[in-house]
């Protein structure tokens, strides 16, 4: 016996120091199909380690009459909502029901991580004074920076997004109401005096009409599927739905930059978001709930940078990697 | 990312031949003729079976005063992690043919799967992917969709036209997925937009 252990101690060994493959020659004419990755050419990497910036050749002049720190403030508004409720899709990765779901929920979080991504640039470039402040010489740009350094304070979501993703339904009946109503903004948001915005909503309408469909019709499928489904997806109703009236209050920046032809005032859009979901309700056979609004601190919200406490958990995994290495080359 | 997509513009010989056409011919309108023809040949990353050009995501190709050649492309969707790619492939291209460029990213018009040409739409179905029918009008507002997207879609393979709709999102934004109920096979639907 010990014979034989040495002899597989021995084919063990052989076998640890064996090279899986051959390192590529530098002289090797052809070379191997491993010298891609060995290049000096960033651009391989899933993102590259040198990020361009986004808004390259768009025109970021800010419109007559835009005070440009309500105007960054907006753009946080929008960004915020798109960051977090994708940072939340992206946590479904691998554990989803199935294997299109897990692929369509990260669909969507890519959607909207593109999204946030301009939207935190056009904050950027519409007042530097947003971004926080970084170790001279940090590589970080400005999008990343408002992205991995702001406390959850100064987040500018609704609450609605920050939520628990729960099971299938919940995070079905918080896509269903985060995608209406973005939607409806973005649709009229194309029409704004600022090119970016203007340019950020075509593209963004677009990818939500599928977020949408998406959601309206696990919404339905859930309802009318076996009763464990319409038990979880009674359930999630009930408890998402609270947070819903937030995403309608037209806060008085976006009030004060859709006067100015810039934003969009959520409450103008509550018609058509009450009609879709109006259809996505009845097609389901779920009476539209009524209940009483989320309280705010004082009366402040998500908006005003009044947070739960997921949003704090959510973000302390977000941002830990990034606020370790402020002077990280990614 | 893959390594096709990466080496393509660097065959042996191409580069300097064009090069020296530029200097032999110093026009503005024949440089932007040269640099078009150079970026048209830079394919997409995910689908290296097309063209930037064929794609619809090769905008423009202009020439400045001071004789830099600036190409704009657009991305079909906001957050496709390709952009990177796609501009250093093209400046991969453009100066291995002697240019120096710039790249620039336009988000407007947004792109439209009405983009992808007849040519492009030929290599995605030899490849078997099955092409976009034509783009939903945009503007005004969007109506609900509660039934599974109704597509005119064949399989690519066997272009038989009973096929089912496995999954509305694929392996990258631009694409959904089917499956044919005769031949079985699985392929990808780009998806218009």
């Amino acid at each position: 016996m010990p014979e034989e252990l040495d002899a597989i101690q021995a084919v063990a060994d052989d076998l640890v120091h064996l090279r899986s493959h051959p390192a590529p020659s530098p002289v090797e004419e052809h070379g191997s199909v491993y010298d891609g990755l060995l290049g000096g050419d960033p651009s391989h990497w899933a993102f590259g380690t040198d990020f361009e910036d986004p808004l390259a050749g768009v025109d970021t002049a800010i419109p007559d009459g835009v005070d440009p720190r309500q105007l960054a403030t907006y753009c946080l508004m929008l960004a915020d909502d798109a960051l977090v409720a994708s940072q939340r899709l992206g946590q479904w990765c691998s554990r989803a029901p199935d294997l299109e779901e897990d692929i369509a929920l990260s669909n969507m979080a890519l959607d909207l991580l593109g999204q946030a991504r301009l939207l935190l640039a056009r904050a950027a470039a519409a007042d530097p004074g947003v971004v926080p402040p970084l170790p001279a010489g940090s590589p970080v740009p400005p999008e990343d920076a408002l992205a991995f350094f702001r406390p959850d304070g100064a987040f500018r979501n609704v609450r609605l997004v920050e939520l628990d993703n729960g099971d299938f339904a919940v995070t079905t009946v918080k896509q269903l109401l985060l995608s209406s109503v973005r939607l409806a903004v973005f649709e009229r948001l194309r029409d704004s005096r600022d090119h970016v915005l203007a340019a950020v909503a075509a593209k963004g309408v677009n990818e939500l009409t599928y977020h949408r469909d998406y959601a309206a019709r696990w919404f339905v499928t859930l309802a009318q599927g076996t009763p464990e489904s319409r038990r979880r997806l009674d359930a999630a109703v009930a408890h998402v739905w609270p947070f819903f009236a937030e995403l309608l209050l037209g806060e008085p920046v976006e009030v004060a930059l859709a006067a100015a032809g810039v934003g969009v005032d959520p409450a103008t859009v509550r018609d058509d978001v009450t009609a879709v979901l109006g259809q996505v309700l009845t097609a389901a056979g779920v009476e539209e709930p009524s209940p009483a609004p989320l309280a705010g601190g004082q009366g402040r919200r998500g908006r005003d940078g009044v947070h739960a406490e997921a949003l704090s958990l959510l973000l302390a995994e977000m941002q830990v990697v990034a606020r370790a290495h402020p002077m990280g080359q990614w | 990312m893959t390594g096709a997509a990466r080496t393509l513009g660097r065959r042996p010989g191409v580069a300097p031949k064009l090069a020296a056409v530029v200097q032999s011919r110093p026009d503005v309108e024949q440089l932007r003729e040269r640099a078009r023809l150079l970026a048209a040949r830079v394919t997409d990353p995910e689908m290296p079976m097309l063209t930037l050009a064929d794609l619809g995501v090769l905008r423009s190709v202009e020439v400045t005063e001071k004789r830099r050649v600036v190409v704009t492309i657009t991305p079909t969707y906001m957050g496709c992690p390709a952009m990177a790619t796609m501009r250093d492939d093209l400046l991969r291209v453009l100066q291995e043919g002697g240019l120096e460029a710039t790249v620039r990213v336009s988000l407007s018009p947004a792109w439209s799967s009405d983009w992808i040409t007849e040519r492009g739409r030929r290599a995605l179905a030899a490849h078997g992917l099955s092409a976009p029918g034509p783009a939903p009008a945009r503007g005004g507002s969007v109506p609900l969709t509660l039934q599974p997207t109704v597509r005119r879609v064949r399989c690519p393979r066997c272009a038989c036209d009973d096929v089912e709709l496995t999954s509305e999102f694929g392996a990258t934004a631009c694409k959904a997925l089917y499956r044919c109920t005769r031949c079985r096979e699985p392929f990808e639907h780009v998806k218009e937009i």
